[in-house]
């Protein structure tokens, strides 16, 4: 216990010593957050600076190892480094699907070489991931993909379509489900990693109800991809897809967090005693949640979560970042539904209670997740 | 870290098997019921928790007790919960040890708690709604001591207590927080009427009637006026425990149904098998979860004095009664005819939690408290 007072002080002072001013405000907006990669533009030399001190020391991913990028800590001392950035009010350094999705992936199923390489690169902030999963034809029912990889010896040939790609039209790398076999549904996926700059990739952003395009429709046509890109064995990709959905589903449950210190009720303002008995009510939810989510990382670390509880953490943190957006919506009223005025921010409001209604979408829809607790959780018949 | 200790996992791989085999809804519930026990608990079982040490899980090592917090009585109560257990451990080995700490009279109680010998319970509400800084009861200054006057209900075990601890105004007025006295009555004060009430789960409260009923100085526990203090620390403790048994009792409604979803056969298969049931299921599953973290945390800030205490026990009462709530209706709707039936226990889960979830105040009231210690 002392040691970890010892590193709670020694990680405070090297913050508070290393953490730009600037990086210790909250994020204005989305456009804040760093995501790095080849085309990465910094907002400020702060933004830059603090993703290299961090990533120097290899606490953009403090629990991974030290041979890959990553800052060797112990779960009590990642946990100890996360509250103590909170404290200090410090920006992630580093914001990528590099981290919270694939980074696990490749530690559990990658080769040493891609672990080598892929790793440190998302360590580094280098490379920019996105994920091709869902297609037209292969949403909820996502194994039933149809894009196809053809095995012409050293490479594979990749052809189809993915949908609901998120920035694809700024990622570097993707990492992909294809079917390289017909045989079998489950059994004939495999799981490709390919840079978005190879022949025969390219990509269409989606505008969405919130007049934003986070998401892409991405086609191959003809892609060339060395086979030494393939991660885990060939037609075995769906334990891969499955655990890394897991992970995406754990980063999704965050959103339950909301980005707030504070109780939304201390955040909206007067009203009226109807819509403040309903927020009090959902700040109850919310904080329940936060200690909840507290306790499914302790768990994960601890080897103690049960494999399917990130589908329960993403259906509860999704379906009450919808209501939260709902209760500002209804606590702002009509000042809410401006969609371009200065005073709203260019519709900030609105835009943000619209990208919500997706939380319940991506990542699997709410049904999905609850059919997977009833399944492997409640072991209930025939789910 | 809010995963438990070896200490925490070896204490509910003891606790839940003795719960489950001593405590269960035959043996305890329904037969003290059905005699129409006028205690609504067994004094044998009682002295059974005293045997393993559970009387005293939050009296100090140093006057006999267990040493033990807020976690490993929430471990007990969670079993509590969960066999619907009917037993006097949270009004007296929870909150009136919490309130009794630390002043004169816990030498005098302690050890009758410690034994298994002493039931203790907790007189605040006045009226149909929990209220604690609106007490009116009156203790005026009498010779050496006080003369209370005015009226309890809800005093959980108050026909059983050796001593019931009475929260009284001595000064300010109703709304107000300072001015409250706590004191410790006996059940034999001249002048102390009482109703002993049985309630819709077959518990007994007791409605108390004050006509100047003298106490001495030494009745008062910690300050005058600063009644306040005591009577937050077992608000506290007793919110937080509740929100641990509402957890047990919501969990043991719930593992009833699921089971019952996997043997019920209509239109040829189990119930089980339909989605309707199934994402209804899931939803509740993790509703009961993240009700025992919130109880967890607020255990964990108790134990640790930190000042979030205050807030998160509020969710953590709040959340596991809506939670609880919501694993009764659904226990009952789910188990269909049978489940309206007093031969099956499912119905017994609804009763206790309609009890459980008012005592120390309901969600709304916790709701509020939320909204107040949020600064809105």
């Amino acid at each position: 216990m002392a040691d970890l007072e010892i590193f709670r002080a020694e990680t405070r002072a090297w913050l508070e010593a290393n953490c730009p001013a600037e990086m210790r405000t909250p994020m204005r907006s989305e456009k804040d957050a760093c995501w790095g990669g080849r085309h990465f533009e910094f907002q400020s030399p702060a933004q830059k600076q603090w993703l290299d001190v961090m990533a120097s020391r290899g606490w953009t991913v403090p629990d991974w190892p030290k041979e890959y990028g990553g800052g060797g800590l112990a779960a009590a001392e990642a946990k100890i480094l996360k509250e103590e950035m909170t404290a200090l009010g410090c920006r992630s350094p580093l914001t990528s699907f590099g981290i919270s999705m694939l980074g696990p992936a490749l530690l559990k199923y990658g080769s040493e070489e891609q672990k080598k390489k892929y790793l440190t690169e998302i360590a580094r902030g280098e490379i920019r991931w996105c994920q091709g999963y869902s297609e037209p034809g292969a949403g909820s029912d996502l194994a039933g993909l149809q894009t196809k990889a053809e095995d012409k010896g050293d490479h594979y040939l990749v052809n189809g379509q993915k949908v609901w790609t998120s920035y694809a039209d700024q990622a570097d790398w993707i990492f992909c489900l294809v079917r390289t076999s017909g045989e079998s549904k489950h059994g004939g996926i495999s799981f490709l990693l390919f840079d978005m700059e190879s022949p025969g990739v390219s990509t269409k952003p989606i505008l969405l109800i919130s007049g934003n395009s986070p998401f892409c429709e991405t086609f191959f046509d003809d892609v060339k991809v060395p086979k030494d890109q393939l991660v885990g064995e060939e037609n075995k990709g769906w334990d891969v897809a499955k655990y890394l959905l897991g992970h995406e589903r754990e980063m999704i449950s965050g959103m339950g967090l909301g980005g707030e210190k504070q109780a939304l009720g201390a955040t909206v303002g007067e009203v009226d005693p109807l819509l403040r008995a309903e927020i009090a009510a959902f700040d109850v939810d919310a904080l329940a949640f936060a200690a909840m989510s507290e306790r499914f990382i302790d768990q994960l670390k601890a080897g103690e979560a049960h494999p399917a509880m990130p589908s329960m953490m993403k259906y509860a943190g999704t379906e009450l970042n919808k209501r939260r957006h709902e209760l500002i919506m209804a606590a702002g009223g009509s000042d809410t539904l401006e969609w371009d005025s200065e005073g709203s921010k260019g519709g900030k409001a609105a835009r943000d209670w619209l990208r919500t209604k997706a939380n319940s979408i991506e990542g699997g829809t709410s049904e999905i997740q609850l059919g997977i607790v009833a399944k492997h959780i409640l072991r209930l018949p025939g789910a | 870290m809010m995963t438990l200790t070896d200490d925490q996992r070896m204490l509910q791989d003891s606790v839940a098997p003795f719960m489950a085999e001593e405590g269960a809804i035959r043996t305890q519930l329904r037969h003290w019921r059905d005699i129409g026990c006028k205690d609504g608990f067994g004094h044998g079982l009682w002295k059974q928790f005293a045997e393993l040490g559970l009387t005293g899980v939050l009296i100090p090592e140093a006057q006999g007790g267990a040493g033990l917090g807020q976690v490993e009585a929430g471990i007990v109560l969670e079993e509590i919960g969960r066999n619907l257990t009917p037993s006097p451990f949270l009004t007296t080995s929870v909150t009136a040890v919490r309130a009794l700490e630390g002043s004169a009279q816990a030498e005098r109680w302690f050890p009758g708690i410690l034994s298994g010998d002493t039931v203790a319970a907790l007189a605040i509400d006045e009226g149909g709604h929990h209220d604690p800084s609106s007490i009116s009861l009156e203790a005026k200054r009498s010779g050496n001591g006080f003369a209370l006057s005015g009226t309890k209900q809800f005093v959980v075990q108050g026909a059983s207590a050796d001593v019931i601890l009475v929260a009284a105004r001595t000064g300010g007025s109703a709304g107000e927080t300072d001015g409250l006295t706590l004191f410790a009555v006996g059940r034999e004060a001249n002048g102390l009427r009482m109703e002993n009430v049985a309630l819709a789960d077959s518990s007994k409260a007791a409605r108390l009637a004050f006509d100047n009923v003298e106490v001495d100085a030494d009745a008062v526990i910690g300050d005058v006026d600063g009644g306040w203090a005591p009577l937050s620390r077992a608000l506290n403790a007793g919110r937080a425990g509740a929100a641990f048994e509402l957890v047990g009792v919501a969990a043991g409604a719930s593992e009833m149904t699921f089971e019952y979803l996997k043997q019920r056969k209509q239109f040829g298969r189990l119930i089980g098998e339909y989605q309707a049931l199934q994402h209804r299921a899931a939803h509740l599953y993790g509703e009961i979860e993240i009700a025992r973290a919130a109880a967890l945390k607020a255990a964990q800030l108790l134990d640790a004095g930190d000042p979030r205490a205050e807030l998160i026990t509020s969710v953590a009462k709040a959340k596991a009664a809506k939670t609880a709530t919501l694993a009764v209706q659904e226990g009952v709707q789910m188990h269909g005819g049978i489940g309206m039936t007093d031969e099956h226990d499912i119905g017994l889960y609804m009763k206790r939690e309609a009890v459980l979830s008012e005592l120390f105040g309901g969600p709304r009231f916790h709701a509020n408290r939320v909204a107040g210690l949020s600064g809105y």
